[in-house]
């Protein structure tokens, strides 16, 4: 099966380990991620903005495009994942909003939210299913005891990423189970990290990234996995704490749950 | 022709500010048929019904129209006024230009325009009107309580009393409901189960109250004064008759990790089992989930111990029929889950708990003996935080938009006992506000704050975190000083809002009584008929109607229990004569009617006709017991062939008032 993919900027540089293992992981799984053709930034530093229309329209183009190759759009970056799934839901339901872009893009065919936006967890949930990936695994991860890092941005709007209960999801738990590993359930899994303001107020920054930090070590885990690179850099840069809890993307503990880590 | 008068009412400013009601009276008074056309500024009023009785007198009026408020304010009202005045109270018709007009209108030119087409409506409609003369019906003295607790039990407390008989249906294996299960009740502090308990034994003493406990009404039939309902005996597998509640079989039993409901959860019982010492009536029940017995057919210990030889693997559900003359809903509330509340951390931790699990951890009769001690280690809490509003005055679509009432004192009880009985102990309340309204109510959440010192921080609870070591902590915004608070407690107490039980929804259906949006009972009238359901002869009592305390729903269970006295305290029913009639010669037989009647109305006869030409036919047609038809107008629509009419709303009146309305 094959997927269009949306990688993002990070993934290209500093992020590049969530985009490899990945990929090396979907082989073993027997999908494909095709990178879509002269993808753009999808606008992530600037999705707060509620009027700025032009900062979406670099993610309507990657949906418009994958539409265009009939296929669901695969993306991993939760900022992405995120910013994706918003600009799809205001192309399909906020009129204004799409009538704005369709008349900024100049399509043969309007856009109007027809492509189906996945994150890589949805698929492995959903398409491949965790019962399958459970038994794709080479290297079963028994004993390793992994706390999961939602962040705020992979569930949150609920209504709209449609993914799993922001305030008790159970997707990376199970997935984590799938991979023969123990989840540690901390309550700081879905917080914030801080890492939007860390320009603005590092003390504020380094005190969430902190909390959550200390939380999961409080909670005994060897590990700490997640899909967002910017909350993956906050909590290795900026959280002051003793403990010595390494943090992952959840594809590199895929990949080496699947014996392709290389 | 008729001879019809037009009365324009004002209601004050409520029609007159938007109504032009002197050019509707005077527009109306040109149409066909009207020889008498006024406008008053109070027309219910004692002065205004005499200027209709006047007028129909004076005016040998044959049909009167009121624009006023809507028929079911006050359609009674006028058409006692008319029978008053010697006129058949069917030649009256309502045009409502209030609700359906001045209410919803700003502009006056559009709302008069709109009230004259109204009143014009019910001219043409009047035109058609014909004397009926309404039936009567018996009454079945006897009345049904669905819902045996504080609500359910009062209102057939008070039935008994004044001499009928009531019948007690409650799901569960005791009567009591959730009182039972509270400890102590504001804001007098005094036990619930020691003001509770003795009228649950009065229920079972009172020769005029039947209960059927562990049972469910599975269906009802009828209409007010002869109801029939169907009531399902869930097996309990214990004659009745011969348990003695000993609770021998309780002990025995070998299925010992059954969670316990009366406690929670939050601790055990057996296969068979007593929901508590007071249960009323006191008899075991076997679960059939559980009991080996019954699953596999291996054990029966209960069997073998039993002195009495109450066991009965065998016994079954049964059915009961009984007759009513009215019946009282009294189905209560359950708290809401809290799965959608999961920034508490009640699924995350044992010491994150609800206020009515609170209830029963500082009961004498709970699972901690009345000790306060944390679920988790069993050590005692020093620091405790309520969180109140849990899922009530909610918008974001999680819990529920309105207050569940209740807790702001409840709160204020456990936060104020719980300082009482541990002077060690620091305690923290959560509000968005402190609502107690009520007789003695804000003395005693004063006297909290006070005289206890309990800390109440006006400010929202974000997030409770479970810590390795057990400490809950409790992040949350002081609204007043503008502080982030970061408080480490050893049990936080949630106020789940409170939501009216499962089982509303599909008794709502089966009663055709109708609900809000939120699964409440509507009453009829919001200020005016609060315990009456809109639909005849069905009562409303308690939470199902509400949310409510423990005083207001005990007067509203006994103010059900006086409307329901007043009606079985009649021999007979004046019947609605707006009903269905067959034309006999019109009807094919088809029996399309007979299929959509909800009330079984509708019966098929064969009968003799002389036909064109001379010779008799047996045909089958179809004729409707006016006693039970309750003129919903089903049949009529249903009826190809145009036989089936509804007296008061016949098709031709229906017409002539489409007819008036597109009239230009």
């Amino acid at each position: 099966m094959i997927f269009s993919y949306y990688p993002g900027c990070t993934l290209k540089n500093k992020a590049q380990d969530l985009d490899r293992y990945a990929r090396l992981s979907a082989e073993a799984l027997g999908f494909t991620l095709e990178e879509l053709d002269e993808w753009q930034c999808c606008g992530g530093a600037y999705s707060m903005a509620k009027d700025e229309i032009a900062s979406k329209l670099s993610s309507v183009r990657a949906l418009n495009s994958a539409k265009a190759q009939g296929r669901d759009l695969v993306t991993l970056c939760s900022a992405c994942h995120n910013v994706l799934k918003q600009a799809n839901a205001d192309m399909a339901g906020d009129a204004e909003f799409s009538l704005h872009a369709n008349n900024y893009m100049q399509l043969d065919e309007p856009y109007h939210g027809e492509t189906k936006v996945l994150h890589y967890l949805e698929v492995l949930r959903d398409v491949v299913g965790f019962d399958a990936l459970k038994a794709a695994v080479k290297n079963p991860l028994t004993g390793k005891k992994v706390a999961s890092y939602y962040g705020c941005l992979l569930l949150r709007p609920g209504k709209v990423m449609q993914m799993d209960n922001p305030e008790n999801p159970q997707i990376m738990e199970d997935f984590i189970r799938a991979l023969g590993a123990t989840p540690v359930l901390y309550p700081y899994r879905n917080e914030c990290c801080g890492g939007y303001i860390a320009m603005e107020d590092p003390a504020l920054a380094q005190k969430k990234s902190t909390a959550v930090m200390e939380s999961a070590a409080d909670m005994q885990a060897d590990c700490m996995v997640t899909a967002c690179p910017l909350c993956l850099y906050n909590l290795q840069k900026n959280a002051v704490t003793n403990s010595q809890v390494p943090v992952l993307y959840f594809t590199e503990l895929l990949a080496e749950a699947l014996g392709v880590k290389g | 022709m008729q001879r019809i008068g037009v009365f324009v009412c004002w209601c004050g400013s409520n029609i007159a500010g938007t109504v032009d009601v002197a050019a509707v009276a005077e527009a109306l008074s040109h149409e066909p048929g009207v020889v008498y056309s006024t406008n008053y500024q109070y027309m219910c009023s004692e002065a205004g019904q005499n200027i209709i009785k006047d007028a129909i007198k004076e005016q040998q009026l044959t049909g009167v129209v009121i624009c006023s408020c809507s028929p079911r304010m006050h359609e009674a009202t006028f058409r006692k006024t008319a029978a008053a005045a010697g006129l058949n109270p069917y030649m009256v018709e309502i045009a409502n230009i209030r609700e359906q007009c001045s209410w919803i209108h700003k502009d006056m030119p559009t709302a008069t325009e709109k009230a004259i087409i109204l009143g014009r409506a019910a001219i043409a409609k009047v035109q058609l009107n014909a004397p009926l003369i309404a039936g009567e019906s018996p009454v079945t003295k006897r009345a049904l309580v669905i819902g045996g607790g504080i609500a359910g039990i009062q209102t057939a407390l008070d039935i008994a009393e004044a001499g009928f008989e009531v019948d007690i249906v409650e799901k569960q294996p005791t009567i009591g409901g959730k009182m039972t299960q509270l400890d102590k009740t504001f804001p007098t502090l005094d036990c619930a189960a020691c003001i509770l308990t003795p009228k649950m034994v009065d229920c079972a003493q009172n020769e005029n109250i039947n209960i059927f406990a562990y049972s469910e009404v599975q269906e009802v039939k009828g209409f007010v004064g002869n109801f029939t309902a169907k009531i399902k005996k869930k097996a309990r597998f214990v004659d009745p008759n011969k348990c003695t509640g000993c609770g021998e079989c309780t002990e025995k039993c070998p299925m010992k990790k059954i969670p316990n409901e009366f406690n929670l959860g939050m601790d055990n019982r057996r296969a068979i089992y007593i929901p508590f010492a007071q249960a009323v009536p006191k008899i075991a029940t076997i679960d059939p989930d559980h009991c080996n017995m019954l699953k596999n057919g291996k054990c029966g210990l209960c069997a073998k111990v039993c002195g009495a030889g109450a066991i009965d693997y065998k016994q079954k559900d049964e059915i009961v029929e009984r007759q009513y003359g009215a019946i009282v809903v009294a189905t209560g509330y359950n708290p809401i889950k809290l799965d959608k509340f999961d920034e508490f951390g009640y699924s995350l931790s044992p010491d994150v708990v609800t206020s009515l699990e609170f209830e029963r951890l500082t009961n004498a009769a709970g699972p901690t003996s009345g000790t306060l001690l944390r679920p988790s280690d069993g050590k005692h809490p020093h620091t405790l935080v309520f969180v109140q509003c849990v899922g009530s005055r909610d918008t974001s679509g999680c819990g529920k938009p309105y207050c569940s009432k209740i807790c702001c004192m409840y709160t204020a009880k456990h936060a104020m006992l719980v300082r009482e009985k541990y002077p060690d102990t620091e305690v923290y309340v959560f509000y968005i506000d402190v609502r107690t309204p009520g007789k003695n109510f804000d003395e005693f959440y004063r006297r909290a704050v006070e005289e206890y010192g309990v800390h109440y921080i006006k400010g929202m609870v974000g997030k409770v975190a479970p810590r390795a070591d057990g400490k809950l902590m409790v992040q949350a915004s002081d609204l007043i000083s503008n502080e982030q608070l970061h408080i480490e407690a050893d049990m936080v107490v949630l106020a789940a809002a409170i939501e009216p039980d499962k089982t509303a929804r599909s008794l709502g259906t089966m009663l055709t009584a109708s609900m809000d949006t939120n699964d409440f009972f509507t009453e009829a009238h919001p200020k005016l008929r609060p315990v009456e359901s809109p639909t005849a002869g069905i009562f409303l009592s308690g939470v199902c109607q509400g949310p409510k305390d423990i005083p207001e729903t005990v007067s509203q269970a006994s103010a059900a229990a006086a409307k329901v006295i007043g009606l079985l305290a009649k021999n007979k029913l004046t019947g609605n004569p707006c009903v269905a009639t067959s034309d006999e010669m019109m009807c094919n037989g088809c029996s399309s009617c007979e299929k959509v009647c909800p009330y079984g109305a509708i019966t098929y006869q064969d009968k003799e006709f002389r036909m064109p030409d001379r010779t008799v036919a047996i045909r089958r047609v179809a004729s409707v017991n006016e006693a039970v038809c309750q003129g919903c107008g089903a049949c009529t629509v249903a009826c190809p062939s145009g036989a089936m009419d509804l007296k008061g709303f016949s098709n031709s009146q229906i017409m002539a008032e489409v007819d008036a309305i597109c009239k230009m």
